[in-house]
């Protein structure tokens, strides 16, 4: 539990990072703070585009980063797949993914992790079957996904669902059998009903363990969906003309590597890191909106 | 306020015992008393007595092993609205404003018209929190919480009301400014008030009737009258001849327990028998 607090508060204190930067303009402080964050992106950038480029410049080529296409052509290699629609399709195909397999998670898990938490018959009968389950990382349930599940459509969502699941439904468990239970004994003594505790009491007092386990949840979701697409493909199988299931930001990756543009490795990298960047942001957000008295001094 | 009715308790040869069998560690023997209909009756031990387990069976939130504890000639079986307890430190609903916290009660009873949010703001300003009416709980200081903690109970008018050492971790300035608005706001009310404590001069100052009580397994020691005028000052109490004649009493009293309990190993006993003596001057 302490650990989860202690990763909450890191959460927290990454939010509070993320709102300086949109303040920026207003406050001094966090202005030199972005300045800071810009100036280790453009000296991550130079070393990049220097390593890469060595072979030119000195005659000696490096090991590893060497291999990479610098920068400069990656940033031009992007610009020519911004009119390209196919490069927009992976973007929406793996947020789409992302979308309903953490929505998945979310409706199942948050019940699912309060009633565990609730009902110790419940828990007994439950948490040892959930405990086995856990430890099988997402990836390995990709072939028993595809044997079972209709479409890899469904297949992918289910595999993204796996990741955030387990986080949340922990997560909930955690913060749902944490309550003070002066909290629970005060209202009944108010005279408050058992439901009205579970809505006013049991369900804010967990709200923000929801929300961290949503936020890693999240993080979970991109790493598994990449990979998910990576592996079930979709151009080789169910791609027929680009139109079917399939693709993703994962698979762009992968038809990159095969098809031999290490440029557009890169850049489906970079996109993911700003897809997971976003969502993260948007969860952040909206768990700042729904436990204002988490925020305030 | 003044409408309201206090209730009497009767706590008859009640015990409590944790545990079965060979692992049986009884925390309450015997314990019988009587809260007195709208006095003020507090209960001093050692901390680690079982007076918190006391609060909760009076409170019904534990049932006694034997014994029955009537409010009224009823036995009480389960919590309820009629008896209200106030926790160590402070209990508000972090996610709730102050005035969200004092409005719970009422709400969660389904009463929540115009004349219950006029007293929940009178309450509010009576305990001088109006400017922090739409605070949370963590943007008020301690002395703050407690008093937004007693409006949220004051607002139910409960037949009794249980407070389990409500300022404790206040400091000494706060501290003997809240027990001075407390008093006040019981001499103002007409209810029961139910008060638990391990200080003397809290408990002395507050006190109609003071139980003192023994070390686990909890019983009633002795029970003194502490007729002292009310309103009472602090400033006041602290002068009083009669008052420290009741503390130096019921000091011994305590000293005693402690002394009886260190005999038999307790090792918290031995800082108030530590104290005692080189307050005193007392032998061993």
């Amino acid at each position: 539990m302490r650990k989860l607090q202690r990763r909450f508060a890191s959460v927290n204190e990454k939010a509070r990072t993320v709102t300086a930067t949109s303040a920026a303009a207003l406050n001094p402080r966090s202005g030199r703070s972005l300045a800071r964050a810009a100036a280790a992106i453009v000296i991550l950038v130079s070393f990049w585009e220097i390593g890469s480029r060595f072979n030119e410049l000195a005659g000696v080529p490096l090991p590893m980063i060497g291999q990479i296409p610098a920068p400069s052509r990656v940033i031009v290699a992007w610009y020519n797949l911004l009119d390209d629609p196919g490069y927009w399709r992976s973007w929406y195909l793996s947020f789409l993914r992302v979308a309903a397999g953490f929505s998945a998670a979310m409706i199942v898990g948050i019940p699912f992790g309060l009633v565990l938490a609730l009902s110790r018959t419940f828990y007994l009968t439950a948490f040892p079957t959930f405990e086995v389950l856990r430890p099988i990382p997402p990836l390995a349930w990709v072939p028993a996904a595809i044997l079972f599940w209709p479409t890899q459509e469904l297949s992918i969502a289910f595999i993204t669902f796996l990741g955030a699941f387990y986080t949340i439904v922990i997560n909930v468990v955690g913060g749902a059998r944490g309550i003070d239970a002066r909290y629970v004994q005060s209202a009944y003594s108010m005279g408050a009903t058992s439901w009205n505790i579970f809505r006013r009491i049991v369900l804010p007092a967990t709200l923000p363990s929801i929300m961290v386990g949503a936020a890693v949840g999240m993080g979970i979701t991109w790493e598994v969906v990449v990979a998910a697409e990576m592996i079930s493909g979709g151009g080789s199988t169910l791609g027929r003309g680009g139109s079917g299931s399939g693709g993703g930001l994962g698979f762009f990756i992968w038809n990159s590597y095969t098809g031999g543009s290490y440029e557009q490795i890169i850049v489906g990298m970079i996109s993911i890191g700003i897809a997971g960047f976003v969502s993260s942001s948007i969860i952040r957000y909206v768990g700042k909106v729904a436990t204002p008295w988490m925020n305030v001094r | 306020m003044t409408e309201s009715r206090g209730g009497e308790i009767d706590v008859r040869d009640v015990s409590k015992v944790f545990g079965m069998a060979r692992f049986a560690k009884p925390v309450v023997q015997d314990c019988s008393f009587r809260i007195k209909r709208n006095k003020l009756t507090v209960m001093i031990g050692p901390s680690g007595s079982g007076k918190s387990t006391m609060v909760q069976l009076l409170a019904g939130f534990e049932t006694p092993t034997s014994g029955t504890i009537l409010l009224d000639g009823q036995p009480v079986t389960r919590p309820n609205k009629d008896r209200l307890v106030v926790f160590q430190e402070t209990a508000l609903y972090p996610w709730m404003t102050t005035f969200d916290n004092i409005l719970y009660g009422p709400k969660a009873q389904k009463r929540s018209d115009g004349s219950v949010v006029q007293a929940a703001e009178a309450l509010l300003d009576r305990v001088g929190l109006k400017q922090f009416r739409n605070s949370y709980p963590s943007q008020l200081s301690g002395g703050m919480q407690r008093r937004a903690e007693l409006a949220r109970a004051l607002i139910n008018k409960p037949a009794v009301m249980i407070l389990d050492e409500p300022f404790r971790g206040l400091d000494a300035m706060t501290k003997a400014l809240m027990l001075e608005y407390y008093a006040q706001l019981f001499e103002n009310s007409n209810s029961t008030h139910f008060f638990i404590t391990t200080d003397i001069d809290e408990a002395i100052f507050l006190a109609d009737e003071l139980l003192i009580m023994s070390n686990r397994p909890l019983q009633v020691r002795r029970t003194l009258e502490v007729n002292l005028q009310r309103p009472r000052k602090l400033t006041e109490i602290i002068e009083n001849d009669r008052a420290n004649q009741l503390k130096m009493t019921s000091l011994a009293i305590l000293h005693e327990e402690a002394m009886k309990s260190f005999v038999s190993g307790h090792r918290a006993a031995a800082d108030i028998v530590q104290a005692y003596a080189r307050r005193y001057g007392q032998p061993q």
